[in-house]
C-alpha cells in the first residue's frame, strides 16, 4: 500500500537486543536531551510586561474615528450592519440639533451604536462597506472578561477619544507596500 | 562534659538540621517546577517574589487555608494518622547522616551528626520502610478503591525493590567492614569514593532509591493517569500537603544517603584543609552533593515516563536482583583473593 506521507516508519516486533534490554543507553539518550532543551532560549512571552507582535494585517478591536475637526464620521447609514455577516453591528440613527455641528460631520449621525465583540468574527467588511471612512479594525485586542455585558461595546467605548487619537494606517500601509487594494 | 551541655548541643543540633531539612524540602518544590518548565523550555512559577522564590510561601499558605475534609466513610484516626507517619519518618532518617567532621568549638569538639549509630545504615533502612505504612494505613483509611490499589502497588514495589537495595548494600557493607556511617565516610576520605570500588552496587541502589522515594519512572503509587493520584485521592488541604512533602524531604534525605555511602560524604576532592574551616567546607561540598542529586531526580523525572506495572515488577526481581547478587559475589571472591 502506498503511503500518505513520507514520514511512514515500518514497526517491527523483533526480539531487543542485550543492550537495548538494558535500557540505560536509551536512557542516557533521552536525558542527553532533556539537558539541551534545560539551557535552551526559554519561548515564554511573559504578557503583561511583554506582548507578542502582531501580523501587520491583523484585524482587532473597532473604532469609530472622527475627522480633522474632531467630530464623528458616522451618519448611521447602515451599510455596516447590512454588511455584517454574524450581525454583530446594532445602531440607531438621530438628527442633528442645532449646535450639534462640530460634534457630527452631517446632519444624521448615530444616536447608539453598539458592536457584540462575541459575534463579531473580525472580517473587515463593515470596514469595506462604509462610504463614510467611520469604521476601522485595528491592531488592538478585545480585552477579556467575566461578565458577557462587557463584551457589547458602545459608543463610549468605540468613538476615538478627542484628546489621543487612534492610528490605523498600519495595516492599510502593508496592503499598499504589498500593492494590494 | 556535663549532660546539659550535651542535651544542649544535640537539642540544638537536630533542630538546626530539621530546620534546614524542611526548608529544602520547601524549596525543592519550586526548584521542581522551575526545572520542569526548563526541561520543557518554559520559564517556570515567576510571579510570586522574584524568580517565584515566594512560591512555596504562597503554596503552603494555600494548603493551610484549603477546608480540611475527611470522608464520612473513612477511619477518622488512621486517616490523620497516614500523613503524620509519613511526615514523621521521612524527618528522622537524617539523624543518623554524618553532615561534616566535628567541629571546635571553645576547645572541645562537637559532632555534626546528631547521634554515631554503630548500625547507622539499619536506622535507615528501619525508618524508610516504615515510611510506606503512612502510604498504606492513609490509602486504606479513606476507603477508597483507587487509594487501596495505590498502597498495594506502594508496599509490594518497596518490598520488591528493598531486597535488590539491601542486597546492594551488603556488597559496600562488605568492602568498608562497618555498619556506621561514620566510619563509612571516613575510609573514604582523599576521594577514594566507594563508586570506585562499587559502581554495579551504586547503580542498583540508585535506581532502588528512585523506586523507594516513589519518583519517576516508579512513580506508580500515585499514578494520575490510572488511579487519580492514587493514595491521597481523597486527601486535602494540609495532610494532603504531608504527603507531598514528605515526597521531596525523602527525596533529600535520600540524596544525603547515596552521597554518604557512595561518594565521600563531606569529603572534599583534591582539597585537605584542616580546621573548622575545612569542616564547614567539608559540610557545604556534601551539601553540593546532595543538590547534585536532587537535580538528577528531577531530571530523570522529566526525561522517562512511567513503567508499567509487570515491568516494574520484572525489572525488579529478574534484573536488579541477580545483578545484586552477583555483584555480591564478585565483591565476595575479590575480598577473599586480596
Amino acid at each position: 500500500m502506498k503511503s500518505l506521507t513520507h514520514r511512514a516508519k515500518r514497526v517491527s516486533n523483533k526480539r531487543m537486543t542485550f543492550l537495548e534490554k538494558l535500557y540505560l543507553p536509551a536512557i542516557l539518550g533521552g536525558m542527553w536531551i532533556t539537558i539541551r532543551h534545560f539551557f535552551k532560549k526559554k519561548v515564554t512571552i511573559k504578557y503583561p510586561e511583554q506582548v507578542r507582535e502582531f501580523s501587520p494585517v491583523f484585524r482587532g478591536l473597532h473604532v469609530l474615528k472622527r475627522d480633522d475637526t474632531g467630530a464623528e464620521r458616522c451618519t448611521a447609514c447602515g451599510l455596516c450592519a447590512v454588511a455584517c455577516p454574524a450581525e454583530a453591528i446594532t445602531m440607531d440613527a438621530a438628527e442633528r440639533v442645532h449646535g450639534e455641528e462640530s460634534m457630527y460631520r452631517e446632519e444624521k449621525y448615530a444616536s447608539r451604536y453598539d458592536i457584540n465583540m462575541l459575534r463579531c468574527i473580525f472580517c473587515g467588511l463593515c470596514e469595506e462597506a462604509c462610504p463614510k471612512q467611520a469604521i476601522f479594525l485595528t491592531d488592538r485586542i478585545v480585552p477579556a472578561s467575566a461578565r458577557r455585558d462587557d463584551f457589547v461595546w458602545g459608543k463610549d467605548r468605540l468613538v476615538e477619544p478627542l484628546t489621543h487619537r487612534i492610528d490605523i494606517s498600519k495595516r492599510h500601509f502593508y496592503y499598499k507596500q504589498q500593492g494590494k487594494p | 562534659m556535663s549532660i546539659y551541655l550535651f542535651l544542649i548541643e544535640k537539642t540544638i543540633l537536630s533542630l538546626v538540621i530539621f530546620a534546614i531539612t524542611l526548608s529544602i524540602a520547601m524549596y525543592s518544590t519550586l526548584a521542581e517546577r522551575k526545572f520542569a518548565a526548563f526541561f520543557q523550555d518554559r520559564i517556570g512559577p515567576n510571579r510570586a517574589g522574584p524568580f517565584g522564590l515566594l512560591q512555596p510561601l504562597a503554596d503552603g499558605l494555600k494548603f493551610f487555608f484549603k477546608e480540611e475534609f475527611i470522608p464520612a466513610s473513612s477511619d477518622k484516626i488512621l486517616f490523620v494518622l497516614g500523613p503524620a507517619i509519613a511526615m514523621i519518618m521521612s524527618c528522622m532518617s537524617g539523624a543518623v547522616i554524618p553532615w561534616g567532621k566535628s567541629l571546635i568549638i571553645g576547645g572541645h569538639p562537637v559532632s555534626l551528626q546528631i547521634t554515631d549509630l554503630n548500625i547507622g545504615i539499619l536506622y535507615i533502612f528501619a525508618v524508610v520502610s516504615f515510611g510506606v505504612y503512612g502510604v498504606i494505613l492513609g490509602a486504606w483509611a479513606s476507603n477508597n478503591k483507587y487509594a487501596l490499589l495505590s498502597a498495594i502497588r506502594a508496599s509490594s514495589q518497596m518490598i520488591s525493590y528493598e531486597i535488590a537495595m539491601g542486597l546492594a548494600l551488603i556488597a559496600l557493607v562488605m568492602t568498608t567492614g562497618t555498619l556506621s556511617l561514620s566510619k563509612i565516610v571516613e575510609s573514604q576520605a582523599a576521594s577514594h569514593w566507594n563508586i570506585l570500588l562499587q559502581p554495579l552496587g551504586f547503580l542498583i541502589f540508585l535506581i532502588c532509591v528512585f523506586a523507594e522515594t516513589n519518583r519517576t519512572p516508579f512513580d506508580l503509587p500515585e499514578c494520575e493517569a490510572e488511579l487519580i493520584g492514587g493514595y491521597h485521592t481523597e486527601y486535602s488541604s494540609m495532610k494532603l500537603g504531608f504527603y507531598l512533602f514528605a515526597e521531596y524531604i525523602n527525596m533529600f534525605v535520600a540524596s544525603a544517603v547515596i552521597s554518604t555511602l557512595y561518594f565521600g560524604g563531606y569529603d572534599v576532592p583534591f582539597l585537605n584543609v584542616s580546621g573548622n574551616i575545612g569542616v564547614l567546607l567539608g559540610t557545604a561540598c556534601l551539601f553540593a552533593k546532595i543538590f547534585g542529586f536532587i537535580f538528577l531526580f528531577m531530571w530523570v523525572r522529566w526525561t522517562v515516563p512511567r513503567f508499567r506495572y509487570d515491568q516494574l515488577m520484572r525489572l525488579g526481581w529478574n534484573g536488579l536482583i541477580p545483578l545484586a547478587i552477583l555483584n555480591l559475589l564478585v565483591t565476595g571472591i575479590v575480598l577473599v583473593l586480596n
